[in-house]
Order: C-alpha cells, then sequence, then structure tokens
C-alpha cells in the first residue's frame, strides 16, 4: 500500500536515515557532552565523535579532515565563504566577484550583501541548457576578481557546472574559488585533491543527515584564508565560534559516509527510476525537460507542462510532494528565476514541476506519480481555452490580448 | 564508559526526556523542509510555529520576537555585529558599543572585531563581587554608546546583574541595550515584556544550557531594534537568519523552555540547597568563594584553593568521578586565567586556581557530600606535594 503523499522532494531536503538517527541519539543522552569541555570524558567523548565525523566528511570528497570547518548549514558556508574570502583579500587582490545568475539565493544574496559594502558583481547567464561554460568565466574573469562563486549541481534543474575547468582558469588567475556543493554530495564522485577548488559548502540535511549542521572546505594547500563571520571562543581554527552540536555533527559523518559506501549503486537505482518517470512523462504532449538531461545528477528531472497553469497543477497533485521553484522560495508565486535565467517563458517557468528522487523511492511510487500526472494533466487541459486554440492549430505567441 | 557525576551544567546539559521524545518524530518521520508547500513542509512549519510560541512564553515575549538562530554565539553576533552594521548604513561608521568587562567571548569578540573596523569599544568595570560598578557605567552612558551589552548571569561566577535598572539609566541616551540571558533562562525568572519596558531591547538564549539540544539558539529582539542579518539567502526569520530551519533543534528547544520555567521554582530551590552545602563544605576547606556576596545563579560555585592549580585539581577531581570546568568551557583550552576574574581584581595567582561547579536537576546530596570528600583528599594530597617541593 502506497503512502501518500509521495515524497519526490529530495532536493528541498531528505528523510534523515535511521542509521545516521541511530548514531545521533546516544549523543542527545549520555554523550552529552560539550567537545569544549578539557577537563572531563563528557567533553573528550564529544570531542572525539566531532573528529571522527570530521574524518568521514572529509573522506567523501577526499580532502584531508583539517580543511573542514563546522557550521549550522549550506547557507552560513556560502555567506562565510564568499564574505570571509571577499573581505580577506579585497585589499591585496580587488573587489570584482563573479557569480552565476541561477545559483541559490545563499550564494546570490550574499553577494548582493556585498554590493552594498561596494563590492561589483558579475552574474553569468548560463546556457538554454542551464550550463556555465568555461569561456564564459574566462571572458568575465579581471586582474581584480577575488571570487568566483559556482555551484556544482543545481538544486532546481541538477545540472552539474563544469567546476574542474572553471577551478583551472580561477587559479591561474589567482582567484579564490567556491563551490556551493550542497546538492552534489552522494549524488556525484567529487575529488578535492584533483579539483583546484578553494572553498567548497555542505548542507547534512541534503544528504540523509539532519537539518542544522553543514560544513565549508577551507583549502590549506595553497591556503586559503578567510575573514570569520561569526566569532567568540575560537572554535574551528577560529573561523567560526559557537558550541560544536555534537549530535548533529555525528550525524553529519555517518550520512558521508554512507554516501561514500553506497553512491554507485544506490544512483543506479535512481537513473533507473528518474528514466521511467521521464519516459512516462514525455508521452504527455507537450512537456519539456528542462535543463540539460546529460550533464545532470541522476536524481532530478525538472519538466514543464505547456498550457497548465502551475499553481492548479500543485493542487491537482497533491498526493505527490514535489516543487515548482525551489523549496526556499517556493512560498513565493513568482516564477522560478532559475529557468527564467535558462531563457524560458513565464508560462513554461510556471507550469514547472521539480521531481526529486531518492534513496527511499519506489518504482511503485513513480509509477502511481506518472499515472496521476496523465491524469491530472489531462483533465486541466480540457478545461484550457489556451489548450483548445492550440489544439485548433492557432500560433499563441501571435495572438494580441486585449488589456483589461 | 565509566561516568563521573557531573557538576558542569554552565557548560552543557544532558537534553531532558521530554525534548528528546518531542524531538525524535522530527529526525525520521517528519522530517519535511518548514518552507516547502506540501504537506511535509507545512507539518515542519507548524512544528516551528509551536516552538516559537513556547520559547516565547517562556521568556515573556510575543513569537514574532524570536528570531531562531544555531545556538548563542551565533544570537550574540547577531545582536553586536547586525545591530552595528545597520547603525553604520545610518551614521557611515560603527558606532561606540560599550560591553561589560565579564562578557563571554562571543560578545567580546564580535565587539572587538568592529572596534578594528573602524568603531570603538569601551568596557564597562565590575565590582571585586563581579558587579557592574554604578559609577563607571555612569560614566559609559555619558559617552553616549550606540549598543550597550550586559550580561544578564556570568557563565563562571554565576553573578546576576541588576539589568532593569541599567537599562532604566541608559534608556535616555537612546542606545540598544542587550543582555546575553544564556545562563539565566532556568535558573532564575526572565520577563523581557517587563525587562522591555525598563529598557531592554534584546535577549540572547541557547538551548542546549536548559536541557535542550545543541544547535538551537534565539535572539529576542524588540522590533524597533535595526538590525542587518548575519547569514543571507532565502529570507528565513523575517529575513534576519536565512537558511533551513533545524526543525528537531528547534522542537527541542520550545520543550525545554517551557519545562525549565515550568519548574523553575522548584528546580532554583533545590539547586539552591545543593549549592549551599557545596559552598559550606568548601569553606570549611579554606576555598576563597568568588562573588560570594554577590546576587548569583542558585546552581553555581566559583571557587580557588590557595596554592592550587585549578587546572591541576580539576584533573583530580576528573579521576576521583567529579566532571567541574576551571574555567568556561569554550576558552577552556587556553592556559590564561579567567578574563572575569581577572577584571574584579582578582589576584593572578588565585585566579589560576579557579574551579566552577554547575549543579543541574539530577545532581544529589550524595554526590555533593562525595565530591567534598574527593576534594578533601585531592586537597592534602596536592598540599603536601606542594610542601615537599616547597
Amino acid at each position: 500500500m502506497l503512502k501518500l503523499p509521495i515524497y519526490l522532494d529530495y532536493s528541498a531536503t531528505t528523510p534523515v536515515d535511521p542509521r545516521v538517527a541511530a548514531k545521533m541519539i546516544p549523543y542527545l543522552t549520555e554523550h552529552f557532552g560539550n567537545p569544549a569541555s578539557r577537563s572531563h570524558p563528557f567533553g573528550w567523548v564529544a570531542e572525539q565523535a566531532v573528529e571522527e565525523a570530521r574524518e568521514e566528511v572529509a573522506k567523501l570528497v577526499n580532502a584531508d579532515a583539517k580543511d573542514i570547518i563546522w557550521t549550522s548549514g549550506a547557507t552560513e558556508s556560502n555567506n562565510l565563504a564568499i564574505k570571509g574570502a571577499a573581505h580577506f583579500y579585497a585589499g591585496t587582490k580587488g573587489k570584482h566577484i563573479i557569480t552565476v545568475s541561477t545559483e541559490h539565493k545563499a550564494v546570490l544574496d550574499t553577494v548582493k550583501e556585498l554590493e552594498r559594502q561596494g563590492f561589483e558583481a558579475t552574474y553569468l547567464d548560463p546556457q538554454p541548457d542551464g550550463l556555465i561554460t568555461a569561456d564564459q568565466i574566462k571572458a568575465a574573469l579581471r586582474k581584480d576578481t577575488v571570487v568566483v562563486s559556482v555551484m556544482a549541481v543545481n538544486n532546481e534543474i541538477g545540472v552539474i557546472q563544469p567546476i574542474a575547468e572553471i577551478g583551472e582558469i580561477c587559479r591561474a588567475n589567482g582567484t579564490i574559488f567556491h563551490v556551493d556543493a550542497a546538492q552534489a554530495t552522494g549524488k556525484m564522485p567529487i575529488d578535492l585533491t584533483r579539483l583546484k577548488v578553494d572553498l567548497m559548502s555542505f548542507s547534512a540535511h541534503k544528504t540523509y543527515g539532519p537539518k542544522g549542521v553543514g560544513a565549508l572546505y577551507v583549502r590549506r594547500k595553497p591556503r586559503v584564508r578567510l575573514e570569520a563571520q561569526m566569532h567568540g571562543g575560537g572554535h574551528e581554527r577560529g573561523l567560526r565560534s559557537g558550541t560544536l552540536a555534537t549530535h548533529q555533527i555525528v550525524g553529519m559523518g555517518e550520512a558521508f559516509r554512507l554516501a561514500r559506501e553506497e553512491m554507485a549503486t544506490e544512483n543506479e537505482r535512481i537513473r533507473m527510476l528518474r528514466d521511467r518517470l521521464m519516459k512516462g512523462l514525455m508521452d504527455i504532449e507537450e512537456t519539456y525537460v528542462n535543463g540539460d538531461i546529460d550533464h545532470r545528477v541522476p536524481h532530478n528531472l525538472n519538466v514543464s507542462f505547456n498550457f497548465v497553469e502551475g499553481e492548479s497543477l500543485i493542487m491537482a497533485i497533491k498526493d505527490i510532494a514535489v516543487s515548482s521553484g525551489s523549496a526556499c522560495t517556493s512560498a513565493s508565486l513568482e516564477p522560478s528565476y532559475v529557468l527564467r535565467a535558462l531563457g524560458r517563458s513565464d508560462e513554461l517557468a510556471h507550469s514547472s514541476i521539480r521531481f526529486t528522487i531518492g534513496r527511499f523511492t519506489t518504482e511503485e511510487e513513480i509509477d502511481f506519480t506518472v499515472k496521476l500526472l496523465h491524469e491530472k494533466i489531462g483533465k486541466l487541459r480540457e478545461l484550457s481555452p489556451l489548450w483548445e486554440m492550440f489544439q485548433d492549430g492557432i500560433d499563441l505567441s501571435t495572438v494580441q490580448w486585449a488589456a483589461h | 564508559m565509566f561516568a563521573p557525576a557531573y557538576l558542569d551544567h554552565n557548560a552543557t546539559t544532558p537534553v531532558s526526556s521530554a525534548a528528546l521524545e518531542a524531538m525524535l518524530p522530527y529526525l525520521r518521520q517528519q522530517f519535511g523542509n518548514a518552507s516547502s508547500r506540501h504537506e511535509y513542509g507545512r507539518e515542519a512549519r507548524r512544528a516551528i510555529d509551536t516552538a516559537r510560541q513556547r520559547v516565547a512564553q517562556a521568556v515573556g515575549a510575543h513569537p514574532t520576537e524570536v528570531i531562531f538562530t544555531s545556538g548563542g554565539s551565533e544570537a550574540n553576533n547577531l545582536f553586536i555585529k547586525g545591530a552595528a552594521i545597520a547603525r553604520r548604513t545610518v551614521d557611515k561608521r560603527f558606532p561606540l558599543v560599550a560591553i561589560s568587562a565579564i562578557e563571554h567571548p562571543c560578545v567580546r569578540e564580535p565587539a572587538r572585531q568592529l572596534a578594528k573596523a573602524g568603531g570603538s569599544l569601551r568596557e564597562i568595570a565590575v565590582d571585586a563581587e563581579c558587579r557592574i560598578a554604578s559609577a563607571d557605567f555612569s560614566t559609559v552612558i555619558s559617552e553616549q554608546p550606540a549598543l550597550i551589552s550586559v550580561m544578564l548571569a556570568n557563565n563562571e561566577t554565576g553573578a546576576v546583574q541588576d539589568i532593569a535598572t541599567l537599562a532604566a539609566m541608559a534608556a535616555p541616551t537612546g542606545a540598544w541595550f542587550h543582555s546575553d540571558a544564556v545562563q539565566a533562562l532556568g535558573k532564575i525568572p526572565v520577563d523581557f515584556r517587563s525587562l522591555n519596558a525598563a529598557g531592554v531591547h534584546a535577549l540572547t538564549f541557547s538551548a542546549h544550557k536548559l536541557g535542550g539540544p545543541k544547535g538551537a539558539g534565539a535572539l529576542v529582539v524588540d522590533k524597533r531594534v535595526e538590525l542587518a542579518p548575519l547569514i543571507a539567502g532565502g529570507g528565513h526569520e523575517r529575513g534576519l537568519r536565512s537558511g533551513t530551519e533545524n526543525v528537531p533543534a528547534i522542537v527541542g528547544f520550545g520543550v525545554a523552555c517551557a519545562e525549565a520555567v515550568e519548574r523553575l521554582q522548584q528546580n532554583a530551590q533545590r539547586l539552591r540547597a545543593l549549592r549551599d552545602e557545596i559552598e559550606r563544605g568548601l569553606v570549611q576547606q579554606g576555598a576563597a568563594i568568588f562573588a560570594a556576596t554577590a546576587d548569583r545563579l542558585p546552581n553555581t560555585v566559583y571557587f580557588s584553593l590557595s596554592g592550587i592549580d585549578g587546572e591541576t585539581l580539576v584533573a583530580k577531581l576528573d579521576r576521583a568521578g567529579y566532571a567541574v570546568a576551571s574555567g568556561a568551557a569554550c576558552s577552556s583550552a587556553n592556559p590564561e586565567p579567567s578574563h572575569v576574574l581577572l577584571s574584579m581584581g582578582i589576584e593572578p595567582a588565585l585566579a589560576r586556581g579557579a574551579v566552577r561547579i554547575s549543579l543541574g536537576p539530577n545532581n544529589t546530596n550524595a554526590e555533593i557530600a562525595g565530591f567534598l570528600q574527593a576534594l578533601a583528599a585531592t586537597r592534602t594530597n596536592l598540599q603536601s606535594l606542594t610542601a615537599m617541593v616547597g
């Protein structure tokens, strides 16, 4: 029996894997010490757990544990990375920042804040497939470009940006390269010994770990310096003060360990489910996949259903939990800024649905979803005068609408 | 694991069983992102709303005055830096910030950063009993700081400041008055409504100091205070703190607050009795008690035995089965004597001997008696060693 609503919103957040939760709970109860307490075993046990988790996070991305700084989540990591590097190097390198218009708000809002402080920013629009090219970065780079920030995997359309190439270009220019990898961990291999990435943000709750914890990779060789954003007891090499939330950190470590061990087999299964979903939905007329399908994590399918009004569609498919736009901005009725940056019309952006598949998704759930969408889109289009006009062969782009 | 008696509740506390029970569903089936519009998300949003009401009720605030953060450090940074940055956009430079000399590093350090970035910092002196020196406070007021931060209860000595009176003194200047109340909530009554009427504009709280989980805290703030967010991106918490809400921790924080406040009278009375018993024993053993005559938290005693190093003593006590602290947990790695004690004018030699005991609701009379015995044995041992070396 299917449990409704079916959760297909794994890019908004994932359930905590039961193995992760089991590992966390003792650190809420018997091992409750403050990892900064140096005078008794309550503190030592907590500190040891924190360091073991740091090793696990580092291993998933082939980094050294010493390069990993704990934060409260990827949003804080992105803020710390971009503001921290921009402030530290502004005097020596310059005040120009490059990012992409389809980045997460945590990056875009941070860059906007820096603009208000006197930095200058270039927002690159990706190609219609959602990808940014290394040449675009090369063309935008200046001598005074202090930070480039490009996400590894887009949260809405799942496309994988060419991080390796961009890293080479930034390094050659002496520019700090930051990558938001919140949507990438566990979905694609990341090897920081090969990538020329200086700063990389991670989140636990997108990879079956708990909310409230994330990490920032801060390269030590060659050394990257940051200005701390949160000051206090000098935790985390002075880069991030505040009592470490042991249970959450333990959860992130276990989640990243599981991701490392299970990613290869899990992703094959998820790819199969995604392809099944795509095949099922593409049978519906006037349906478009948003974003490149090859350079993309297997978990994501973002589709626009032409001639269907987005809000009515969301209301009609209440039995599945999906999102239109990203979770962080989906409270607004604005069409997705990511899809608009790809050049999608407002209508198509409005009628888009992001399906994100994960560890606990079943074939049965996918089949239910395909059937539901066929049924509901059929019904909605029956009610749509636009659909009727389209069926009659009218080119809607030539219609002059009267204003009311 | 061999578990010593835990006498370090000002560093952190175990999560109460009620808070834990409330959190568990949100680590399991109720995992939604509170910003999602589907049922998983709405369920998470409702949980946060309930927690916000609980925290607000516990501290006498309106729910819309509660800004959830990742903890006390972040809330203190948000007030100090956030208010100073907002002020800079008006005045074109960072303002004068006045903080007490005994603040926790997560108030002192952001204030120092602002001073380095072109603002100025004034520390307010305390007397030998860890109380704000009222003459110096009056002088500070006349210097017209834009922000004032005086902690409600000190983490080391437990000394409680009369922030209502201090805020009322500062009110005519128009300064924003903030108080770090992390150590106070659940141990003494805290009521934002009446403090706000007296002139306090913001309070900081932390979940893990009162039986809630690590990873959640709050800034309770008067909406007239202009704050710039420290963490941008998505506009959560009225735009003052972006980032996916830590639902389980926030839920645990709400329950822990409600519980701590509900049991305040009963716990405080019991803790005070236990603390007084320890203190009598300590005095009998020749210990100097810091801030002994100040109004103090009922659970805290901070002492020094002449000629005995604090670090050495806590290590011996640990081996004897008692977990205590030689200073604030956050700066335990720092061998410098406590800045709080030095501010009180305590001699560095005596300050180096400082040991803090902070009790919690689960501590027993037997543990107290055992502790005093262990201390007596350790003291005799250490003092005879000192005598031999001397």
